[in-house]
């Protein structure tokens, strides 16, 4: 399982982040949106079949957040922390390797 | 079996966690946007990280910087609705006055753009600077509750243009700022679509590349102020393409008689005399692409509204200098 892209902006937001007003109101840390887990927005979650997939990337192209990254083979892993469920994936996935099904929690 | 990598930097300068609607095609168009000047950047200066963002009051700048968190992971710098062009114009300045190789992105919606900003944009062209300007076009004021914009198309529903039974909703044509952009003879302008993210990135890294300022209008997706399911964003503004209601072009120097034309896609067959691009035959209607959003819905009640916009979209393409059929749908 590859790493995420953004495991180290993860990391530096839970150890430097404080609710302390800054000076000036500057934001120091790039990147510190992802202590925001927008996954609790999602109603449908993508649901990836590795044998279907082809590497076209289009799914990683396409992906607003991004929360599709790539692993070592070139197969996109997708971060279930961040997925807002758009369905952009799935739609636009040309074999079908990507279908949305409802989640239980 | 075989690694593959996939065909753009896997630098990321747009972080998740920002908060977009999902199914943004804005978001997509920014995460493209940056991966492209980056890899210019790499190539002309061998420096990836050697730009700097201006980001005007809009969409993308309200979600991606929700105090105290930022989406960005490059230097960037928020700035009032109308001035993105002329912040980005002074940071260029101070980068050459310390001697700082690099280029500038500007980034504005197109209220930042079409509406608030037009003055500051022209300064900034006209002036030379060298500044890439980024137009992410959704086609109204979405971020502030979805109001008409000069640049949102005929037809279309708003806040402040609602269909009824004295309306048919924005009854102004849309204003290509594009066009205005190439009148300055600035050396590059371009429209490109988050459909086509291929095009999209070759013309931003075209962009990046040239000395002196250069303007690219993309059309991306508003899924609350299209009325449009998430899942269908990116198809959406394919059909765009595929329809003729968008035109994919660049113009490079303000000339207008070598304007290239890309090839639209979906069965259109298109005419070349010379190398030019004199006519296009679409075969899709633009009722397919009117059809998957909501902000169109009321135009099916009255079909010489789509048929006055069908009109509209061919004077567009006349300014183009290419001749377009649209079709009708099939009874």
């Amino acid at each position: 399982m590859a790493e995420s892209p953004f495991k180290a902006d993860i990391e530096r937001v839970q150890k430097e982040y404080s609710e302390k007003m800054t000076p000036g109101a500057i934001v120091y840390i790039p990147g510190s949106s992802v202590i925001n887990k927008t996954g609790s927005w999602r109603v449908f979650m993508p649901e990836f079949n590795r044998e279907k997939c082809t590497r076209c990337y289009l799914c990683y192209i396409y992906c607003p957040e991004p929360s599709i990254y790539i692993d070592e083979e070139g197969y996109p892993v997708f971060d279930y922390d961040y997925c807002k469920g758009c369905g952009i994936c799935a739609n636009e996935c040309p074999v079908d390797a990507i279908v949305m099904v409802r989640e239980t929690k | 079996m075989a690694v593959r990598k996939p065909p753009i930097t896997t630098r990321e300068y747009w972080a998740p966690g920002h908060a977009a609607c999902a199914g943004c095609g804005c978001a997509t168009s920014l995460k493209l946007a940056t991966k492209a000047f980056s890899e210019a950047m790499e190539e002309k200066y061998g420096d990836p990280n050697a730009f700097a963002i201006a980001h005007a009051t809009g969409c993308m700048e309200v979600v991606s910087a929700v105090f105290p968190y930022t989406a960005w992971k490059a230097p960037w710098i928020h700035v009032a609705f109308e001035n993105a062009a002329a912040v980005a114009s002074g940071v260029e300045a101070a980068w050459k006055k310390i001697g700082r190789k690099g280029k500038i992105l500007a980034i504005g919606g197109d209220g930042g753009t079409a509406d608030i900003g037009l003055q500051a944009l022209s300064g900034m062209l006209e002036r030379w600077h060298n500044v890439v300007y980024l137009m992410y076009d959704n086609e109204a004021y979405m971020n502030t509750g979805i109001q008409r914009s000069s640049s949102t198309p005929y037809g279309a529903w708003t806040t402040t243009s609602p269909p009824g039974k004295y309306s048919i909703g924005e009854d102004k044509p849309k204003k290509w700022v594009a066009l205005i952009a190439a009148a300055h003879q600035i050396p590059y302008v371009a429209t490109a679509s988050v459909a086509n993210p291929f095009d999209f990135v070759r013309k931003m890294k075209k962009a990046a590349k040239v000395d002196g300022p250069a303007f690219v209008q993309v059309q991306c997706t508003c899924v609350p102020g299209w009325r449009a399911p998430p899942e269908k964003s990116i198809e959406i503004t394919r059909l765009a393409i595929e329809t003729g209601v968008w035109p994919l072009f660049e113009i490079e120097n303000g000339d207008f008689f070598n304007i290239k034309i890309q090839p639209p896609g979906g069965g259109a067959k298109v005419k070349r005399e010379g190398g030019r691009v004199v006519a296009i035959e679409f075969k899709k209607p633009i009722e397919e692409y009117l059809k998957l959003q909501g902000r169109f819905k009321h135009l099916f009640k009255r079909p010489e509204a789509i048929d006055e916009l069908r009109e509209q979209i061919k004077a567009m393409w006349k300014t183009l200098g290419v001749d377009v059929t649209l079709p009708k749908p099939e009874e």
